[in-house]
């Protein structure tokens, strides 16, 4: 087997005195949809940021196409990120900058389109989120899900190798959150793009995932298939997977 | 009792060492990336936009009340000494070399500064600098560069506009409302204002834009989460950049009348 795109090893992380991270080891393969569940505060966010640079891990390694990313400045990770996308949970659009320049950012930076070409590709990605003509819109002035979609448009309009979505469907409604699961396949599809998407919605996981790694208690608990986890006995992977809770029977 | 004192004062110096340190490294940053990426023109001009023209009528208003104020207190005790004609120097000069780069400082870092750093404070806690970085963006040159050169270039324009109006307002109160007669007035002013006066409230003016915008840059950048770490990031930025440009203001005038001196 070839080597691994993207190969997380030993991660560990204390965020405010709570160790967050706990010795992370995973691996992702070129051209994988890989979804990453776990609890809610659980380090699945922090673990995303750790592939991305944007945190360092106190312990262990982040190796991107063999490259140890742990071990260079921030200047020189800008370069390394123009091969990642990363999807934030909020959109965290630039409010200052309108829809239009929001998504031509990272084509502007690059520099290598003129004016005209960054106008249609910007149009021709709004279309494929289905936000056609929205250019001119301020972030303050589209909701939620429309920030997302633009937020999706704005991190694949580079078409990076590498795309790290943090709930993407979260607080979207069910039809917006199943365009944007298609949107997500078609973009692995279409460019190849390698996929890590952190989310609760075990419907979307199933729908996306190539395969599905649990976090829990800040390690990998496991990775399997969808089908292997939909049909898993284990009692942690069972209770997520089917929203078991353990709360008591006691009410104010 | 005695203890918790200590503990605070040592708290308090250590994280004061801790700021300076950071901003020192701060500047070392934009200082650096300054020189390694072209220059954004774009926001450049944006930042001077906002920073130099938007703050002209407060830096007028400052500047003009200021000085007919200042002459008329002058007029108001050097009158009766039989010596009108001298106020005009003295205004001139204080505006110079001291009211008119400080206040107009002063101003800078209540008008310019708390935006600065509500801006960058908010782009944290939103995500948007994170967003920055992982568009393949080093915030500094994006960010901070565009606004310490703008603080640069336009505070030493902003303080000849102050000490500009100062003037022309104390000439207004002493010769229009007082009675003083303009053309000694005038020539006194002339006399006895030289160029370097000038140079040293301009060359004040410069410096403590950078550490307006400096000083303003960290407290957004280092800011607490929450709209509360946003509001108490714009407050101290106002405060310490206050407090920095009147005590910067003593070494400053004693550093620039070594270079110039009388």
């Amino acid at each position: 087997m070839s080597a691994p795109l993207l190969d997380l090893q030993d991660i560990h992380k204390r965020l405010q005195k709570q160790h967050v991270l706990n010795g992370v080891n995973l691996q992702v393969h070129e051209g994988e949809n890989m979804v990453i569940i776990g609890r809610s505060g659980g380090g699945k966010s922090v673990l995303l940021r750790h592939i991305m640079g944007l945190l360092r891990p106190d312990k262990g390694h982040v190796f991107f196409r063999g490259r140890d990313l742990t071990l260079i400045s921030e200047e020189d990770l800008t370069t390394v990120r123009r091969e990642m996308g990363m999807l934030f949970q909020n959109g965290a659009l630039f409010d200052s900058l309108s829809v239009g320049e929001n998504v031509a950012f990272s084509l502007r930076e690059e520099g290598k389109l003129n004016e005209a070409e960054i106008i249609k590709e910007v149009a021709r990605a709004l279309k494929i989120v289905d936000l056609p003509g929205q250019e001119s819109k301020m972030p303050s002035e589209i909701s939620g899900g429309m920030k997302k979609r633009v937020a999706l448009a704005r991190a694949a309009i580079s078409r990076p190798s590498l795309m790290l979505y943090d709930e993407p469907t979260a607080g979207l409604d069910p039809i917006v959150s199943d365009s944007i699961n298609k949107l997500i396949l078609r973009l692995g599809e279409e460019y190849n793009m390698t996929a890590i998407i952190v989310t609760h919605d075990m419907v979307s996981a199933y729908e996306i995932a190539d395969r599905i790694a649990m976090l829990h208690e800040g390690k990998i608990y496991c990775v399997e298939t969808p089908d292997a986890i939909q049909k898993s006995e284990d009692p942690v992977v069972m209770r997520f997977v089917r929203g078991i809770s353990m709360v008591s029977d006691a009410i104010f | 009792m005695l203890l918790s004192v200590a503990q605070r004062f040592g708290h308090s110096v250590i994280g004061l060492v801790t700021a300076s340190g950071e901003l020192v490294l701060m500047l070392q940053d934009i200082i650096r990336a300054m020189f390694r990426y072209p220059l954004r023109c774009r926001l450049l001009l944006q930042q001077l936009y906002l920073i130099g023209v938007r703050s002209q009528p407060v830096v007028i208003t400052t500047g003009a009340f200021t000085g007919a104020v200042f002459a008329a207190q002058i007029q108001f005790q050097f009158g009766p000494l039989g010596m009108p004609s001298a106020g005009g120097p003295v205004n001139a000069l204080a505006m110079c070399r001291e009211l008119g780069p400080v206040l107009c400082a002063l101003m800078i870092a209540g008008r310019v500064g708390s935006s600065l750093a509500a801006e960058l404070a908010t782009m944290k806690i939103t995500e948007q600098l994170d967003a920055l970085r992982s568009l393949a963006v080093y915030p500094t040159e994006y960010l901070l560069v565009p606004r310490f050169l703008a603080m640069a270039i336009a505070m030493p324009i902003l303080t000849v506009i102050t000490i500009v109006c100062g003037i022309g307002a104390g000439y207004y109160v002493a010769v229009g409302m007082l009675g003083v007669d303009g053309v000694y007035y005038w020539d006194n002013t002339l006399k006895y204002t030289m160029a370097k006066d000038v140079w040293i409230g301009t060359i004040k003016g410069f410096f403590f834009g950078m550490m307006i915008a400096l000083i303003c840059c960290h407290k957004g950048l280092h800011s607490g989460y929450g709209a509360e770490g946003v509001g108490r990031a714009t407050t101290d930025a106002v405060v310490d950049s206050s407090l920095a440009v009147l005590v910067a203001n003593f070494f400053f005038t004693f550093l620039l009348n070594l270079l110039f001196p009388n």
